[in-house]
């Protein structure tokens, strides 16, 4: 007996998407197979890693913990859907790269969108409140000391008027 | 002039990519493969009397399945035990899929392959299996009981025995002046990666070639183990390592059943086929380690000198002994840190147990072996009354003693000597950096508030940079860009951004341009893999040699083409000139056309290189000794391992009612030779300190007596978030060189995670006044350790040792 099939309009990164898939289909899957998002990773499947994290109408949410037939009517951003109109890394990207953030880089795309999701929230964030916005989220690489840093240098980027940004700095100031 | 860019914070060239999504791990490749999923015993102990599959056949979407009556030739062998020992005389593997017996719960036994892993796992699920339970053997204690056996032919569940000894430390300890014992545990951990093992093939008909991508630490292994396994020439598999979300360990196995599955079932089925494992089979089917149970006897003199040290330590490997006997071996070994024991025993038993193998994290043993040290040291120290660190120093080899060689044989087979380092400048930094001398100071101002503090120290070395070899390959391209391979994988190192450090180094080229390439068998065929702190030593030497000869054909090509003599020249921004002069001058892409000479022009550039431009007829094109191209091949194979060395420090506090344990202050020193980039070293001390602080206060693996692993997800498995983690690692770094290799660098990769359970252990005994000799340790072991102990008022001097240490008659 086959399964049931469900027509499905997502709307991710801005860009329409048709898929058919079956009700029990994770938002996770759907992305990275159906759409070849796959910028968003599975670290648990029981929503603890936050590695599939992507933002659903703004809010960060567990990919994995959502039926992509659950996600129509959504704006879905992905780590794909970060970056600035012209191609250049957005405040938190950039600030990742500034502060060595990332290490094997399967964790980031979850730290990024909850953290872009944070900083848009709360602009100026103490290092207590920079390290409350990630501790959802698991790495085993970095043991966090660098995205905390990222963090506060994503919310320096994003407050800054944007050319004095990065590029001129050297990175190593900001460790 | 083009600045050196070793020893310089220079930005991960990995970073762009990943940061927007496009890494390309090994799920994310190969659109519209088939996907699989595997059978995994519910048992840790059983007989498989039967097993239906009729169900899964018109499945839906179900396109094979196999159990092991499918398996042919070598695939039905068991698979292959990578290191072998002599000492190991009971080696067991386990078969690709179960043969008659299972003997862990995720021990594989059925594999399904299907339209996607949805319509796979509802598949799995409808296979019958008889069992015949057997009762299952959990924990070192059980296994040493040998009341019930893993393997019916493996006696006392003993898959190893190994004895070493440097003199007498028996006759040393029953003459020295003062003996302790001590009693100690260490529990199970593991490497858990975020990114969990992963494989996809795919079987080229028209060339007769299978290509398979696994999340791999060695993908030569892989490769060579699919060959050997699937009946394959070597010549006829790539295997290739695509981005990894971590490794730390466990993906140096292989050949995982899955990785033999997955291409065999590409071949059969003409279809790229996918293997994704999920959380909870990575937790009860890759592989574990850290558990081992430790007796250990010493005697000293006045000073605390080592006279005599004689440890036996039980080591728990799992089913399976894939990967021979390397972790218990290091401990063994490496267990001896800084230190020189006059007399040194140590003896092992490597034992069977119904729980998932056990196979190196990061660490691989070395964490249990200065565990067993620092926990010595320190019982010394509180038994002659004197400070932690005097008797650290007393016992240190000095700088003066190097090359030192410790009478042993390493987990190379190598004898472990030390080339170098520089233990007292060590503890010096470590004192200041934690404020050792002020610390009493700071206990006295806490108690007076009503907190509870306590100081710790470990000191380790660690062995980095084992053999046998590494690679690599520099070809400079007509462009001007530099493509470098060699064979070793990455997984999250920052290995591109490190070897093109180098690289622009040797090259005097621009960083920009050059492109590494890592854990690609197309690229670089001979390679070993990345594991033991060993991938900057390794191929960081190999990859600067193999520049070096690129940069002297270069340089020999230029003082032809420049008239001039080699040794003149130099190499800035990728131009070749003689020094000193505004002469004429070449660049490295046009040595690259010159290089080979040519007969057909097909661009602009390649002009220059034809026949009736270069060369001169009285000479062949190409000279006999030389090749065309302008290329470096070159490998690295030391003689021996190169010794780093370090020391952590940690300020703990016990909440006086609830036993919370809170870290204020985390130190590292750390001395791993010349730093190429400190920028990704302290990244690597940083995820090793988290992982440490895991191991020593949150992970362990909570198995129950019927084998079934309780906490198989991230739920219960307590991994630190941030907030586990210390809010800042203060990091200071000697830097004495290697003696062994070019660049006098030594690894790093491990050495934030060795010495935690030793420095938590010791923070927490000092915080608390009673011996600490399990680990790791929750708050609520505290709270029960507290309770037996019943102590009100905690003597901070005095470390009672009458449970665990007994000291013997004390001469006077
Ligand atoms: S994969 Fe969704 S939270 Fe881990
Ligand atoms: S960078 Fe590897 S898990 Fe976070």
């Amino acid at each position: 007996m086959s399964e049931e099939l469900h027509e499905v309009r997502l709307v991710v990164n801005g860009a329409t998407y048709d898929v058919t898939v079956p009700g029990r289909r994770l938002l996770s899957d759907a992305l990275r197979h159906d759409l070849r998002l796959t910028g968003t990773h599975v670290g648990c499947e029981h929503g603890v890693c936050g590695s599939c994290t992507v933002l659903v109408d703004g809010t960060p949410m567990r990919s994995c913990l959502m039926l992509a037939v659950s996600a129509v009517d959504a704006e879905i951003t992905t780590v794909e859907g970060l970056a600035l109109a012209d191609g250049s890394l957005s405040p938190v990207q950039q600030a990742f790269k500034d502060c060595h953030g990332l290490q094997c880089g399967f964790c980031t795309p979850g730290f990024l969108t909850t953290i872009t999701a944070g900083i848009r929230d709360n602009p100026q964030p103490t290092r207590e409140e920079a390290r409350e916005m990630i501790a959802g989220n698991l790495c085993r690489c970095t043991g966090y000391q660098n995205i905390v840093k990222a963090v506060e240098r994503a919310a320096e980027l994003t407050s800054a008027p944007r050319r004095s940004s990065s590029v001129e700095t050297p990175p190593g100031e900001h460790l | 002039m083009t600045t050196k860019l070793f020893g310089a914070k220079v930005p991960r060239v990995e970073d762009d990519r990943l940061l927007r999504g496009n890494g390309r791990y090994a799920d994310d490749l190969m659109p519209g493969a088939l996907e699989s999923a595997v059978l995994r015993s519910p048992h840790a102990h059983a007989r498989i009397v039967h097993i239906d599959v009729d169900a899964v056949l018109d499945c839906e979407g179900v396109h094979a399945v196999y159990t092991y009556e499918d398996l042919t030739g070598p695939m039905a062998a068991p698979l292959p035990l990578l290191i072998p020992h002599p000492a190991l005389t009971h080696g067991r593997t386990q078969y690709a899929l179960a043969k008659d017996e299972v003997n862990y719960v995720g021990e594989a036994i059925a594999f399904v392959v299907a339209d996607d892993r949805y319509l796979a796992e509802d598949a799995i699920g409808k296979i019958k299996v008889d069992y015949e339970f057997l009762p299952p053997v959990v924990g070192i204690d059980n296994a040493r009981k040998a009341e019930r056996l893993v393997h019916d032919d493996v006696p006392g569940n003993i898959g190893a025995r190994l004895e070493q000894n440097v003199g007498d430390a028996p006759a040393a300890i029953a003459a020295a002046p003062h003996r302790l014992e001590l009693d100690l545990v260490i529990e199970r951990s593991a490497s858990t990666p975020m990114e969990g093992r992963a494989v996809v093939s795919r079987w080229d008909p028209d060339q007769a070639r299978l290509q398979v991508w696994s999340s791999t630490q060695t993908s030569t292994g892989v490769r060579a183990a699919v060959a050997a396994q699937l009946g394959l020439d070597l010549g006829q598999v790539d295997v290739i390592t695509p981005d990894v979300g971590g490794g730390f360990g466990v993906k140096i196995n292989h050949p995982w059943p899955e990785e033999l599955l997955v291409p065999l079932a590409a071949i059969a089925l003409g279809r790229p086929v996918r293997f994704t494992e999920d959380r909870r089979e990575h937790f009860i089917s890759s592989a574990h380690e850290r558990q081992q149970v430790q007796h250990i006897e010493v005697g000293f003199d006045d000073d605390g000198r080592l006279l005599g040290l004689d440890v036996e330590f039980w080591h728990d490997h799992g089913a399976y002994t894939p990967y021979g006997l390397i972790v218990p071996i290091i401990t063994s070994t490496q267990l001896l840190g800084p230190y020189k024991p006059d007399n040194y025993r140590v003896v092992f038993e490597s034992l069977y147990t119904n729980t998932v193998i056990v196979t190196p994290y990061r660490g691989a043993g070395r964490p249990q072996g200065v565990y067993a040290m620092e926990r010595t040291m320190d019982a010394i120290a509180a038994y002659l009354k004197k400070d932690r660190t005097e008797i650290r120093a007393t016992n240190f080899i000095q700088p003066d003693e190097f090359p030192y060689d410790h009478q042993l044989v390493f987990q190379d087979g190598r004898p472990l000597v030390y080339d170098s380092g520089d233990y007292p400048a060590l503890l010096e930094k470590i004192k200041a950096l934690v404020g050792w001398d002020e610390f009493e100071q700071f206990r006295t101002e806490m108690a007076a508030e009503g907190r509870r503090v306590g100081l710790g120290l470990a000191c380790y070395v660690e062995g980095t940079g084992v053999g046998p070899y590494e690679g690599a390959h520099v070809q400079i391209e007509t462009s001007g860009n530099v493509k470098v391979a060699t064979g070793l994988t990455s997984q999250g190192q920052g290995h591109q951004t490190v070897f093109a450090q180098l690289v622009a180094d040797v090259l005097g080229c621009s960083f920009e341009d050059i492109e590494i390439v890592t854990g690609d068998t197309r690229r670089m065929p001979y390679a070993v893999g990345t594991f033991a702190s060993r991938a900057a030593v390794m191929s960081g030497s190999a990859i600067h040699l193999a520049a070096t000869r690129a940069r002297e054909k270069a340089l020999r090509i230029a003082a032809d083409a420049l008239e001039a003599d080699a040794a003149d020249l130099e190499i800035v921004d990728g131009i070749v000139s003689v020094k000193g002069t505004t002469g004429p001058t070449i660049s490295l892409g046009t040595l690259a056309v010159l290089s080979n000479p040519l007969r057909y022009a097909f661009d602009e550039v390649s002009k220059a290189a034809t026949q009736f431009s270069v060369g001169r007829p009285e000479k062949p094109p190409v000279a006999e000794d030389d090749e065309p191209g302008l290329e470096g091949r070159d490998f690295y194979s030391p003689e021996r391992s190169t010794f780093a060395s370090g020391m952590h420090a940690v300020i703990v506090e016990t909440d006086p009612d609830t036993a919370e344990i809170k870290i204020l202050k985390y130190a590292v020193v750390h001395d791993c030779g010349h730093l190429i980039n400190p920028m990704i070293v302290e990244g690597q001390i940083h995820g090793g300190v988290a992982q440490g602080v895991g191991g020593a206060l949150y992970e362990r693996m909570v198995y129950d007596e019927s084998g079934q692993l309780l906490n198989a997800s991230f739920m219960d498995f307590l991994m630190p978030y941030v907030t586990e983690v210390p809010e800042s690692i203060d990091i200071d770094h000697l830097e004495t060189p290697s003696p062994l290799n070019p660049l006098g660098i030594k690894g790093a990769g491990e050495a934030g995670v060795i010495p935690s359970a030793a420095v938590f252990a010791a923070a927490i005994e000092d915080a608390e006044g009673f011996p600490i000799t399990t680990m790791p340790i929750s708050p609520s072991e505290l709270f029960e350790l507290r309770r037996r102990h019943s102590v009100v008022e905690p003597t901070h001097a005095v470390v009672e040792l009458v449970e665990t240490t007994t000291p013997e008659e004390d001469s006077p």
